[in-house]
């Protein structure tokens, strides 16, 4: 096998997850990735080692996803997050299996831009400017929504309605 | 507004949130966090709600890679020794142990390495001795270490015992203070575990034992029970730093004992 192969299979998983969280269907998420993998296959000369894998993968699949939907007529009903992502039998953990349930809630009520950045970067470890590469966007614009983001979920929580200093505040 | 509050930026505690800020920004960021209480208490909502999300997602994962998908990555190739069924069967073997012992480990099913024919894979088992030893000696009030920090010989006794030459990582700036460290057995043969504490009674413990075999495996994390662990493979070393913190705070300490400690 080759060393790319490789490195492609330690990165199903978090290829899985990705497709899961964009389709919100495990079927049709293991078809998309695996119409990825084979695109990396034949595109992997684009992909400039000391790169990470992993953002050059999402930026593919993404792309992958993006043109089925464009060819779709109509948009699938969209499975809640909590049930895409449900809680298999957790043990005590630090985070509890309440409270998990409560964030996938709150971060589906969140713009979707908001929302995808925020799994990119705090799910799958991406750094802004990887993230930025990933959705074809100006960094600015990712830590943005970002800090948007997380604002609106924390304000979500903690059933806090009231207009927020830090949204305002400009990124510089 | 004072001159610290103008000097972090919104961006800077973002990336603090997700262990991104280089040492000495951190700690321009923790010192305005320490004046700031209403921006701290956000941050700290912002790490949860990551750790929420994170567990959600990974936890979620279906646990053995179909072959077709393993085959799309192979490119439709001949099949390698040993098969996608050594393969499937490697990665449910490291679930069993993953998850037979209560773990969440993050990213577990891999392609197979050469030290996983010889059984357990070398980083799992890593990961189980250095938070068994953990939670074992992290508890001790009279004991912790077996051999001080003062004591001149400790690295040297380590090191000369581990079959690697150690010196202790510095994680004063941290605010963790070397304690000491003690020999364990490891099945190839002797581990060192460095013990540290901070101010508020904390420890944390950098374990370190050598392979026979050479691997690399990068920074994994997994948590237990209040426990978070970064474990890596470099070579014919293998490290884990164990302790009762967030995975951000963890991450910034396994980075300086990553750093200081390849020699």
């Amino acid at each position: 096998m080759t060393d790319f192969s490789r490195r492609l299979q330690d990165e199903i998983p978090a290829l899985r997850r990705y497709a899961r969280f964009l389709i919100r269907d495990a079927d049709r998420a293991d078809d998309l990735v695996q119409d990825s993998l084979e695109r990396a296959i034949v595109k992997r000369r684009l992909w400039h080692k000391p790169e990470s894998l992993r953002p050059w993968l999402f930026a593919l699949l993404r792309n992958v996803y993006l043109n089925q939907v464009r060819r779709q007529t109509r948009r699938p009903t969209e499975v809640p997050l909590d049930q895409v992502f449900p809680q298999a039998g957790r043990g005590e953990a630090q985070t509890s299996a309440v409270m998990i349930g409560q964030v996938m809630a709150a971060l589906d009520g969140l713009e979707p831009e908001q929302r995808e950045v925020l799994v990119l970067v705090a799910v799958e470890g991406l750094q802004y400017k990887e993230a930025a590469m990933v959705l074809g966007l100006p960094m600015g614009t990712v830590m943005s929504r970002l800090s948007r983001g997380r604002e609106r979920l924390r304000r979500t929580l903690t059933g806090d309605s009231s207009p927020t200093t830090a949204t305002l505040r400009r990124i510089k | 507004m004072n001159a610290a509050k103008r000097s972090i930026t919104e961006q800077e505690l973002q990336a603090y949130v997700d262990g991104w800020l280089s040492l000495s920004r951190q700690a321009a960021v923790e010192q305005y966090l320490a004046e700031h209480p209403d921006d701290a208490a956000r941050m700290r909502d912002y790490r949860a709600q990551s750790e929420a999300v994170r567990a959600a997602m990974r936890d979620a994962q279906p646990a053995v890679v179909p072959e077709r998908l393993l085959r799309a990555a192979r490119g439709g190739a001949a099949v390698s020794r040993g098969g996608w069924l050594a393969q499937t069967a490697a990665a449910a073997l490291l679930l069993a142990v993953g998850f037979g012992s209560g773990w969440t480990v993050y990213g577990v099913v891999e392609s197979p390495r050469d030290s996983w024919f010889a059984g357990v894979p070398a980083d799992t088992e890593l990961l189980r001795v250095a938070t068994a030893a953990h939670r074992v000696y992290a508890v001790e009030v009279r004991h912790p270490v077996e051999v001080r920090a003062e004591e001149e010989h400790l690295m040297g006794w380590l090191s000369k015992r581990v079959g690697r030459p150690l010196g202790a990582p510095d994680l004063d700036r941290f605010g963790f203070r070397l304690m000491g460290g003690r020999l364990l057995p490891a099945s190839s043969g002797a581990a060192a575990q460095l013990m540290y504490e901070d101010g508020g009674g904390r420890r944390i413990s950098v374990y370190i034992e050598t392979h026979p075999s050479d691997n690399k495996v990068a920074f994994r994390f997994a948590e237990e029970g209040g426990l978070g662990a970064f474990y890596w493979l470099d070579g014919r070393s293998g490290f884990a730093l164990v302790g009762p913190l967030q995975r951000a705070e963890l991450l910034d300490l396994a980075k300086a004992v990553y750093q200081q400690i390849e020699m």
